[in-house]
Order: C-alpha cells, then sequence, then structure tokens
C-alpha cells in the first residue's frame, strides 16, 4: 500500500475561483489535473503540498476549437484520451492526436489531461522511487540531497523530459495560455519547460495552464511523432522525436523542425536544419537529418537503458520516417 | 487510511446501488471501495498507476482505483467487478475466462474484466473485434501469470457470443449480458 500524504482538496466551479485559490496558497498550493502523476509523485514522498486545486470543474479548461486565425485552441483540462480521438486535433494537428495516444495506457489517458502532459514533472531512475530507495543514495539534487547520480559533480537535475505530447507542440510552434489571479499571458510551450529539473515548469506561483494552442497548419505539412519505449503500452518514452516538414507545391522543403526529448529537462531543437531547405525529400536527405540529430541529441543516463542504444534508436526512428515521405 | 476530523460524506452509485460513504480528501477510490465498503474485488496492486488491478469504472470510463481521488467522485456511478454477475449467473466475459482458463492467480482479473466489459459495450458491433483491438483495450492491465493468450481468447470469444445475442449496435450494459 501506498498512501497519500494528508492535504486540503478544493474543488472549485470557475477559473477565477481556482485562481484565488491557488494565490492564496502560493508555494503550498498545487493544480491537480488527472493526478496521474502528481498523486504518483507524492505517494512517493517527492512534495508535500498543503492544498491541492481541482480542475475538473472548470468549463474555462475545456474544449477544443479553432480560431479566427485558424489556429486549434485545445482545453488544458481536455483528457488524454479524448485529444486522441478528436476529429478536429486528428485532422488539425495529427501528431499530437498521436502523442496523446502513445501515453501511457486506456485507464491513464483516460484520466490524463493535456495541461498535466505539458506542466509533466521531469522523471529520473533516482528520483521516481520510494524515499526509502532514495534514502539508501542519500537522495539527490531533486530530492533530499545535493549531488546528482546521472551527471557527478553536476549542479543542474539532468532528468527526464516525458510528457508525450510536448516535443510535438514545440515543433508545431505551440503556446500555452497561463492565467493567474492577477494577470494572463502567452508563452510557447518551448519556454514553458525549464533546462533544472528541479523547476521543470516555468510557471509562476498561482499560475495555471487554460489552454494551449497550435497554428494553422500551411496547406503541405507533413508531421508526426515518434516514441520508442520497450513495451508498447504503460511505458514512459525512452527516447522520442517530433518532425514537422512544410513544403511548397513542388515538394521543395520550406522548413523542417526536429524536437526531440527524453534527454535532459528541456525538449531539444535540432539546430541548422534550415541547409536543407529548398531540397527534396530523397533517403540521402533522410540520412543526412537523422545524422545531424543523432549528432546534436545525446541522452543521458537519467532513464533505464542504454544511452548509445538510445540515442541510435533517435536516428534510426528519424531517417525511417524522412524515408516514409520520400516523394 | 487515517480517520482524520476531514472526512466528509459523499454519495455514490455502486453497481446501481446507492451509497453515502466517509472519505478523506486523502483517500483514493480503491480505498474506500475495499477499505470502506468492503468491496474487495477490485485489488490493490502497484497501488501507484502500473498494473491496472484497480480498474474500475467511473461514469462508463475505465480509471485506476488507485490514483482517483474518492471525493472528486462524489456524483459519479462507480461500476466494480462485483456488479458483473447477476442472480441468474456470471457475466459473459467472466464465463469466458472461466471456460478459457483466462486466471490463474487471479489478481489481474478484476481489473481484466472491467477493462474488457467497456470495450464490448462500446465497441462498433457489427464485426467481430480484432485480436489487436482487444489487445490495446486491455493494454492497460499487466499479469504476471497467463501469458494474455487465453485472456485475448475469453474477450474475442465473449465479443463473439454478444454479436449473435444482442441487438446489434446496442451499447446497454443491461442488453449486453
Ligand atoms: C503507469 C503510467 C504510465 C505513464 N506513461 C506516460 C507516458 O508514456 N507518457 C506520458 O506523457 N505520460 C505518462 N504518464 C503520466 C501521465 O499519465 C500523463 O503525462 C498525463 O497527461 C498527466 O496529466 P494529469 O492530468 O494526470 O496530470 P496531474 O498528475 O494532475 O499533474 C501533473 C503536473 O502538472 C500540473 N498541472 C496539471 N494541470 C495543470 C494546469 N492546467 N495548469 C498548471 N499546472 C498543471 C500539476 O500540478 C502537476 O505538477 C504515465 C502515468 C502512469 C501512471
Ligand atoms: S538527474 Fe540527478 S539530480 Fe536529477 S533526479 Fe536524476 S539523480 Fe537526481
Ligand atoms: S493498483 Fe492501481 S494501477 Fe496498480
Ligand atoms: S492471473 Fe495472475 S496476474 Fe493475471
Amino acid at each position: 500500500m501506498m498512501p497519500l500524504p494528508r492535504f486540503a482538496l478544493a474543488r472549485p466551479g470557475s477559473l477565477e475561483e481556482a485562481a484565488r485559490l491557488l494565490s492564496d496558497a502560493g508555494a503550498e498550493g498545487r493544480v491537480l489535473a488527472g493526478g496521474t502523476d502528481l498523486l504518483v509523485n507524492l505517494k512517493h514522498g517527492l512534495a508535500a503540498p498543503r492544498l491541492l486545486v481541482s480542475i475538473d470543474r472548470l468549463p474555462e479548461l475545456r474544449g477544443v476549437s479553432v480560431d479566427d486565425a485558424g489556429a486549434l485552441v485545445v482545453g488544458a483540462a481536455e483528457r488524454l484520451a479524448d485529444i486522441a480521438a478528436q476529429v478536429l486535433v486528428r485532422a488539425r494537428a495529427p501528431a499530437i492526436a498521436g502523442a496523446a495516444g502513445l501515453a501511457a495506457h486506456p485507464q491513464a489517458r483516460n484520466m490524463g489531461t493535456l495541461g498535466g502532459n505539458v506542466c509533466l514533472d521531469v522523471r529520473c531512475r533516482y528520483v521516481n522511487r520510494t524515499p526509502l530507495w532514495r534514502g539508501s543514495l542519500g537522495g539527490c539534487l531533486k530530492a533530499e540531497g545535493d549531488v546528482c547520480h546521472v551527471v557527478p559533480g553536476g549542479k543542474n537535475c539532468m532528468a527526464a523530459l516525458s510528457g508525450d505530447t510536448v516535443a510535438p507542440l514545440v515543433a508545431l510552434d505551440a503556446k500555452a495560455h497561463l492565467v493567474s489571479a492577477s494577470a494572463e499571458r502567452w508563452v510557447s510551450i518551448e519556454a514553458l519547460r525549464g533546462k533544472d529539473g528541479r523547476t521543470p515548469v516555468a510557471l509562476q506561483p498561482g499560475e495555471l495552464v487554460r489552454a494551449v494552442r497550435i497554428p494553422a497548419a500551411p496547406p503541405n505539412r507533413r508531421s508526426a511523432y515518434l516514441k520508442w519505449a520497450v513495451r508498447h503500452a504503460v511505458d514512459f518514452p525512452l527516447v522520442a522525436v517530433a518532425l514537422v516538414v512544410d513544403a511548397g507545391a513542388d515538394g521543395a522543403i520550406e522548413s523542417l523542425r526536429v524536437v526531440a526529448s527524453v534527454l535532459g529537462p528541456k525538449p531539444r531543437v535540432v539546430a541548422g536544419l534550415d541547409r536543407f531547405r529548398g531540397e527534396r525529400i530523397t533517403p540521402q536527405l533522410a540520412s543526412a537529418v537523422a545524422e545531424q540529430v543523432t549528432r546534436q541529441c545525446v541522452p543521458l543516463p537519467n532513464v533505464l537503458y542504454d544511452p548509445q542504444h538510445r540515442r541510435r534508436r533517435l536516428g534510426v526512428m528519424v531517417r525511417r520516417q524522412l524515408d516514409a515521405w520520400v516523394g | 487510511m487515517s480517520e482524520g476530523s476531514d472526512a466528509q460524506p459523499i454519495s455514490l452509485t455502486v453497481n446501481g446501488e446507492p451509497v453515502t460513504v466517509l472519505a478523506t480528501p486523502s483517500e483514493t477510490l480503491l480505498e474506500v471501495l475495499r477499505y470502506r465498503l468492503g468491496l474487495t474485488g477490485s485489488k490493490q496492486g502497484c497501488d501507484k498507476g502500473d498494473c491496472g488491478a484497480c480498474t474500475v469504472l467511473v461514469d462508463g470510463r475505465p480509471v485506476l482505483g488507485c490514483l482517483t481521488l474518492a471525493t472528486l467522485c462524489d456524483g459519479a456511478e462507480v461500476r466494480t467487478v462485483e456488479g458483473l454477475s447477476t442472480a441468474a449467473g456470471l457475466h459473459r466475459v467472466q464465463a469466458a475466462f472461466v471456460r478459457h482458463g483466462a486466471a490463474q492467480c487471479g489478481f489481474c482479473t478484476p481489473g481484466m474484466l472491467m477493462s474488457a466489459v467497456r470495450f464490448l459495450e462500446t465497441r462498433e458491433q457489427a464485426r467481430a473485434p480484432t485480436r489487436e483491438e482487444v489487445a490495446a483495450a486491455l493494454s492497460g492491465n499487466l499479469c504476471r501469470c497467463t501469458g494474455y493468450a487465453k485472456i485475448l481468447d475469453a474477450v474475442i470469444d465473449a465479443a463473439a457470443e454478444l454479436g449473435t445475442r444482442s441487438v446489434p449496435g446496442s451499447n446497454d450494459a443491461e442488453g449486453a449480458r
């Protein structure tokens, strides 16, 4: 048995009330969405908030729609199972529908939300454990200790970004709508993710994610999200990558974005892909892009499985996906 | 489970019966079902989302009882393995599990059955499900004993039986028995 610690639970009926509760609670409050990650972390003693604010009754965080500019807007409390099945999402952002459908397992997708996925805590083989297990190593920077077992001598926590929707959202240039009791702002998903695993999400105290906005896709867009894990269900990704290619009518590449995850805490936007602009997708190009991705992306021994193997997998996934798009 | 002063009554419909029960904010639905209501069919396996032994249907959807706060189920309709059989006998999926020897230690069985029931009640009735579809529907339920083959056989068999006896397209739980 893994009992939860004691906390108070609030179930506000409006966004305004939720924001006020969170602002009053400050660092002692936490947003509870599906709870599929937060409650596990509480059972593992990784946090002990005084107040959980449930967002399951906030109409402002629900719904999938298309705004005036043709962008897809998905409420943060929408469940992964619904996002995976939603016709609008499947048509306008297939990589997001795909990523949502690959996360966890059916029961967790019936519970887990997009907001929770975007704000998911980073994961590490040394921290997602019971306190007893962690204590046997004296803890680490992220919990109870002052060293890192993944990068000895490191000053930052380098635990792995593991939310499946994050890489494709970054590749599609998505933004999050953040709301607090006193303000609101839009932040790119890329900027929302912190580079130190101790502060994995750049939310201000009292802020919550209301929705995620994915800009309209140009006509000749191809996108994909590829995830590698040992099992096809249940497992968090061991390495993952999103690809987005926009081409002209003649098939020449106008923009190519590749974003890898499960490296460190941040998504890695592969740099220097501009040099492929104007080219068509060929097997040679597929290999060249895969090589560039592999050179820049270095998995760490933060999750289970050999980092070298994960790095090679990443290259293979990129090459095979581009190969499938040849022509 | 701590019997603190923060326990509040919540109202649930459990397997068709309305019940009012106390729950603290930190109590999971699984704990309330097992330890306050005595419904120990749903199993506490890993207690952290990995195994699916605690799977129950809340408002029709399979969820993990071990990661669902009971208080947030106030007003919800909950179905557990205890609600599957009737005076007339076992639910078709249960009967198929027995026929196929789809349970060994039985620890995963209640969760498997709930995922299977949901699958059978919501799938397209016009054709038989593929093995892959059944496997996907049960992919959040781990079994350490059977190797899954007999479980898949049982659910496919139950679907075939349902297909011949229920009104085509019917998703009605009672009609699907
Ligand atoms: C067995 C198992 C396997 C899993 N496998 C995967 C997997 O393969 N891939 C994957 O991506 N995930 C996986 N998960 C994790 C999880 O199910 C999903 O990531 C899910 O999307 C998390 O959403 P949630 O609503 O449950 O978040 P919660 O657990 O409720 O919250 C997660 C975090 O986000 C914060 N938060 C939630 N919503 C908001 C909001 N609107 N505004 C601000 N902060 C917010 C919470 O405070 C918390 O810090 C797995 C979980 C389990 C139990
Ligand atoms: S990366 Fe280092 S500091 Fe972060 S959780 Fe793992 S061991 Fe701890
Ligand atoms: S007991 Fe709930 S998933 Fe294992
Ligand atoms: S029968 Fe033993 S775990 Fe499935």
